[in-house]
């Protein structure tokens, strides 16, 4: 499989009055053409902040890369200057925000915020970048596209909006699609029908999607691998099968178990107390203050990643061999 | 639309009818008549005089007048310079006012915006204390004060420009900054503000995204919007200008309209304090309008007529 991109060591920090937020500290991962790949975890843990970062649209005062790579089909982009950079954004690397009803300009028609991509960047005629409007506007489900080209937002309803919102991210043909919680601020039937579209998209035009989420239930529907973010880490990776049925880190089971499910008998389990203050990060695992399995290992260094299997991998020191050992002869004893 | 311009004549015209009324309530309320500052005049001169002007009629007969004259657009004679018609003030004094108005006008909304825009860029950057630091003492500090500064250090000490009277571009320099620093300063600061937040919404993230230019964000996706409360303001700094003009031009010794204005109430020159008060008042209620039909540009949200509406 073609790898598309890779982020290795990504780390970004805020400068604010208060000091320096360090927001992603150390994400790495990697995304194969055609495949989906969902970053999911909850409010603040740094993945709108990654996927951010991979467009280079973090505001800079405050926020700054300020250390490792991010690597799109063998280029650099942390080093691109921003010149370089509004080449790829929106051609190779476009973006599907959460609310569509502030995502598109109410001042100015669909066609024109829908057209002015493919004008930017590729020498194309008005009568052309029309009939690529009409057939993206097709694509997407949008009826009477011709007719509704010249519409403003306020005349079309939140779903028509996102697929709107999905249809400008597509019109340049991408190969990276960036979808930043895209079916948050939608109703859940307009949701299905906006994974549906994604399913669909992906299936005709071949683009590898990375999903932001903190919906587990949007991830189990179309993601392919999943990784697990807190406090601005990776905690966990692996296919989807490996994190909904075999996951090993305790913040990932949490998340797991704090779903509503329909046929379940016990009370929900949410995952008690809050994230670590990003200002001064702790040394350790973030989430020892409230996992119900830490030990005193687990506060004062950071686990290595523990690989298990090809696709599998956990920052979790009960995956460590003498932890697992310990355990063991704690059954023994007890 | 038609529908729309229609409706709103037909406003206008009634406010027209208000103004004209209250300034003739007011008017004839002020003590005294044309006549008794002249001291040579005695009491049968005076009676024919205000017999010859109507002015023996009772109030209703002359506010019937006054309507018609309003309505033909005749004004008449001015009572204190009978050699002249109303209409023969206004059409030399206009030109001249609207020369000043206008050019003030534009220099505001361009300078304005773009130093608003400016300090937005480069928020609590130098350049956004400095203009904001000016546009502080271009609000704070009344027309006539600048007036008199500009005069005193550019025409006086300086003797870089005419300090009075409108003859060329030269002489416009001074009276247009002194009447145009106030609004300007105004709408630089409005602009800042707004586009400060409306740099800030997702559709413009959504430009970037996009890869657009960074001057096709600001002045196309960022500015119309960004301008929406400015062109609501608009209609105020209009007035506000015109009100100004007629100081301006009293400092400047400027041929315009509001020194007509001004003499005529101090005269109680009655058809041309009636003239000068229609004309204004017609020319501000347009002005009003036109601000509103740009509104409906700016923003297709502002619906000019009931046609339409929400998706289908």
């Amino acid at each position: 499989m073609e790898r598309i991109l890779e982020v290795n060591d990504l780390h970004v920090t805020f400068t604010t009055y208060g000091g320096t937020v360090q927001a992603v500290r150390g994400v790495s991962f990697h995304l194969d053409k055609g495949e989906t790949l969902a970053i999911v975890g909850e409010s603040g843990c740094g993945k709108s902040v990654t996927s951010n970062a991979i467009m280079r649209l973090i505001p800079d005062p405050p926020g700054k890369i300020t250390k490792g790579s991010v690597i799109f089909k063998g280029q650099d982009l942390a080093a691109y200057s921003e010149k370089k950079m509004r080449s790829i954004r929106g051609v190779d690397i476009s973006m599907i925000f959460q609310d569509p009803m502030t995502a598109l300009n109410p001042t100015l028609t669909i066609g024109t915020q829908l057209m002015e991509g493919l004008k930017e960047h590729k020498k194309i005629s008005g009568a052309q970048a029309k009939a690529k409007a009409v057939e993206m506007m097709n694509l997407v489900g949008i009826p009477n596209p011709e007719e509704r080209l010249k519409q403003y937002p306020h005349q079309f309803s939140g779903g028509m909006r996102q697929r709107i919102v999905i249809a400008i991210a597509l019109i340049c043909d991408p190969d990276l699609l960036i979808a930043d919680e895209p079916t948050t601020a939608l109703d859940v039937t307009i949701q299905a029908q906006i994974l549906e579209l994604f399913a669909t998209i992906q299936e005709r035009t071949g683009v590898s999607i990375i999903l932001i989420t903190h919906d587990l239930g949007v991830v189990a529907k179309i993601a392919d691998r999943i990784v697990v973010m807190y406090a601005g880490k990776i905690i966990e990776s692996g296919s989807k099968r490996e994190i909904f049925y075999e996951s090993k880190h305790p913040y990932t089971q949490g998340l797991l178990h704090s779903v509503p499910r329909l046929d379940a008998k016990e009370e929900l389990k949410p995952i008690a107390g809050t994230p670590p203050d990003l200002f001064s990060p702790p040394k350790g695992c973030p989430f020892t203050a409230r996992c119900p399995f830490a030990m005193e290992v687990c506060d004062k260094v950071y686990p290595a990643p523990e690989k298990i299997s090809d696709t599998h991998y956990v920052d979790c020191w009960l995956q460590d061999e003498r932890a697992k050992r310990l355990l063991a002869a704690n059954v023994l004893q007890t | 639309m038609l529908k729309y311009i229609f409706k709103r004549l037909l406003i206008m015209i009634v406010t027209l009818w208000v103004i004209i009324t209250l300034t003739f309530v007011l008017m004839v309320n002020i003590p005294g008549s044309p006549f008794n500052t002249d001291q040579s005049s005695n009491a049968t001169v005076q009676a024919n005089l205000e017999a010859h002007y109507n002015l023996d009629q009772p109030y209703y007969i002359q506010y019937l007048l006054y309507i018609k004259s309003i309505v033909t657009f005749e004004f008449g004679p001015s009572i204190k310079q009978p050699n002249q018609t109303v209409n023969d003030l206004l059409s030399r004094g206009f030109p001249i006012s609207f020369e000043l108005g206008i050019i003030t006008i534009a220099l505001a909304v361009v300078s304005g915006v773009l130093i608003g825009i400016i300090a937005a860029l480069r928020h609590n950057g130098f350049l956004d204390y400095l203009t904001m630091g000016i546009a502080v003492l271009g609000i704070s500090i009344p027309n006539f004060i600048l007036a008199t500064i500009l005069i005193q250090q550019l025409a006086v000490n300086l003797e870089i420009f005419p300090a009075a009277t409108w003859r060329s571009p030269a002489h416009m320099v001074l009276p247009i900054l002194a009447l145009a620093t106030g609004p300007m300063a105004i709408i630089a600061r409005l602009t800042r503000s707004t586009m400060l937040e409306v740099l800030t919404q997702d559709y413009i993230k959504m430009a970037k995204a996009k890869g657009l230019s960074p001057w096709k964000v600001i002045f196309k996706h960022a500015l119309r919007n960004a301008l929406m409360p400015v062109v609501t303001i608009m209609g105020t700094l209009f007035a506000g200008i015109l009100t100004g003009t007629f100081v301006i031009e009293q400092i400047f010794a400027i041929p315009g309209m509001g020194r007509y204005f001004v003499e005529s109430i101090n005269q109680r020159d009655y058809p041309v304090i009636m003239g000068t008060t229609v004309f204004y008042s017609a020319f501000l209620i347009i002005m009003l309008f036109l601000v509103d039909i740009v509104y409906g540009i700016l923003d297709p949200r502002i619906k000019m007529h009931q046609k339409g509406g929400r998706s289908r």
